[in-house]
């Protein structure tokens, strides 16, 4: 690991202060120190916010819930708050990881935490445009089982790992962050990017800019709702592909349908088109699988992942029978 | 532990010691960080740093690298071998501790980090020379073979019980809201975290069984 400073803040204010170009924010540090350790993160500079006051879950006067960037990924899923209005981000969070990293890692750094796409995560590879810009992708000729089949570009094709920003996006999150230059609040849509020409960037943060919190706005979803997550052992393993799926039911019919998936793209990944064919259907197996289709129009795989097209379209279409209720 | 940066940059260095002596000794002038009494000021790269860990009841003094994870701070420094270095990567659980009571991967955490923390180790579960609950239920499940990823086990199990009592919900629990019960399947799912490479597991989850029956 390289030598770095460490420099604890206690204030907002102080932490945005003390980053800059060559200085990580530390929270839980379950990606972070593990970057460290392998040399993919060489920061000079750590400064450890885990002590700013960022840490509750609250009502907003709109009836969202407002999440402090630093509430731990366990205690997030387990408050009574997000059971109840958005057990759909409690099912997505209980699905990441293991009980002792969901004790450390955080809302905001699960929002940032890195693809793990191998020819990232291991310094060894000359190979990577996201870890040295300039360098190449390894991953789009090599092993690609677990990328991208969507949004993707001839620079990247990693994904993003997060369950919980999946549920975040169908659940139209907004983010907000504090920088150098004030406050601002960004849908979760327009949070994270897609690769495009500069992979090296995984979300739109500006430099020395810190996420204080996501905020999700009142909704009728909590009723309708699933998280899916399809992996290769029954726990604690990222998902090759995952869904959030959620409807508002009314009448019989679709009134509003939020569908985002996980493991197919470099950022969660919302499928509007699938919603926009909901909107007003009746719930049942011709309309979920003809959304199921339209999730992933325009997939293109590689060499290993071709079957995350087929499984993408399956486990939307298992999803929204499972959040109606009649699966 | 790695040697010495390469090449750390000289200006960046040269900023860091700027602050650190301004911060430490409260000069306000060309102070961008105004830190408060509570917060830790900034140390060169590469220096080492005083730090105050809390272990199983008692503080320790410790003078070490910000680099050094709460894992190997507590088998190196402290003499405390019980946790263990699997992966080092999180991905194992044989390095799990208790910090205010939660269980976390202590390779994953910096020691510095862990100031005015309390931390508990395997060497802290047994009180008044009388094996903790959970300890003796693996005794007499033999839920082990060799034993080196026993103590994150063990520990890991200790914190399952507190979390199924103050009714957290697991990736299994059918109803978010009910309180949970540690059926196999539950505390598969719950103990998931924790690898153990002799495939142990129908031991470990009997000893778990019966510690939660008998908490």
């Amino acid at each position: 690991m390289q030598p770095f400073a460490y420099l604890r803040a206690d204030r907002i204010e102080d932490a945005i202060a003390a980053s800059g170009p060559d200085a990580r924010f530390l929270a839980g540090g379950t990606n972070l120190v593990d970057l460290m350790k392998s040399e993919v993160e060489r920061p000079l500079r750590i400064v450890d916010i885990s002590r700013l006051p960022l840490d509750r879950i609250t009502e907003t006067r709109e009836g969202g819930v407002r999440i402090g960037a630093l509430v731990p990924n366990a205690d997030c899923a387990n408050h009574p708050l997000v059971r109840e209005r958005h057990p759909l981000l409690s099912r997505a969070l209980l699905s990441g990881a293991s009980p002792q990293l969901r004790n450390m890692a955080t809302t905001g750094g699960n929002l940032l935490q890195r693809t793990r796409c191998y020819y990232f995560m291991d310094a060894a590879f000359d190979a990577c445009n996201k870890r040295r810009p300039g360098s190449g992708c390894a991953a789009r000729e090599g092993r690609n089982r677990i990328h991208a089949i969507l949004g993707a570009s001839e620079q990247c094709i990693a994904t993003h790992p997060s369950d919980m920003a999946v549920a975040l996006a169908a659940l139209e999150a907004v983010v907000e962050v504090h920088g150098p230059r004030g406050a601002r609040r960004m849908p979760m849509e327009d949070f994270h990017r897609l690769p495009g020409a500069t992979p090296q960037r995984d979300t739109t943060l500006e430099p020395a800019e810190l996420v204080v919190a996501v905020e999700i706005p009142p909704g009728s979803f909590a009723r309708a709702s699933t998280y899916l997550k399809v992996r290769d052992r029954a726990s604690y393993a990222f998902a090759l592909v995952s869904v959030a799926a959620a409807l508002d039911l009314r009448d019989g019919r679709v009134h509003e349908a939020r569908i985002a998936l996980g493991g197919v793209a470099h950022k969660p990944w919302r499928a509007r088109e699938a919603e926009a064919l909901l909107r007003g259907a009746t719930p049942g197996e011709a309309a979920f699988d003809a959304a199921a289709r339209a999730s992933v129009a325009g997939a293109r795989p590689y060499r290993d992942n071709a079957f995350k097209v087929t499984l993408a379209q399956r486990t939307v279409a298992r999803a929204l029978r499972v959040a109606a209720g009649i699966a | 532990m790695e040697p010495p940066p390469r090449d750390p940059a000289s200006v960046s260095r040269r900023r860091f010691l700027i602050h650190t002596g301004a911060l430490t000794t409260g000069i306000a002038a060309e102070v961008r960080l105004p830190m408060s009494e509570a917060a830790m000021p900034a140390q060169a790269a590469g220096g080492e740093s005083e730090m105050r860990l809390r272990v199983n009841g008692q503080v320790h003094a410790l003078r070490l690298d910000p680099r050094v994870s709460l894992l190997d701070a507590l088998r190196d420094h402290l003499g405390l071998g019980g946790s263990k270095k699997g992966c080092g990567h999180g991905q194992c659980g044989a390095c799990t501790v208790l910090v205010d009571g939660r269980r976390i991967n202590s390779c994953l955490a910096l020691a510095i980090a862990q100031e005015g923390r309390e931390v508990t180790t395997i060497e802290g579960l047994a009180a008044g020379g009388k094996l903790h609950p959970v300890q003796a239920a693996f005794v007499a499940h033999d839920g082990f073979q060799c034993g080196y990823c026993t103590p994150g086990q063990v520990i890991s199990c200790v914190a399952m019980l507190e979390e199924a009592r103050r009714g957290d919900a697991s990736a299994v629990t059918a109803d978010l809201d009910a309180a949970p019960l540690l059926d196999d399947a539950e505390i598969r799912e719950r103990m998931s975290g924790n690898l153990c490479r002799c495939g142990a597991y129908v031991n470990i989850v009997a000893a778990a069984r019966d510690a939660a029956r008998r908490a």
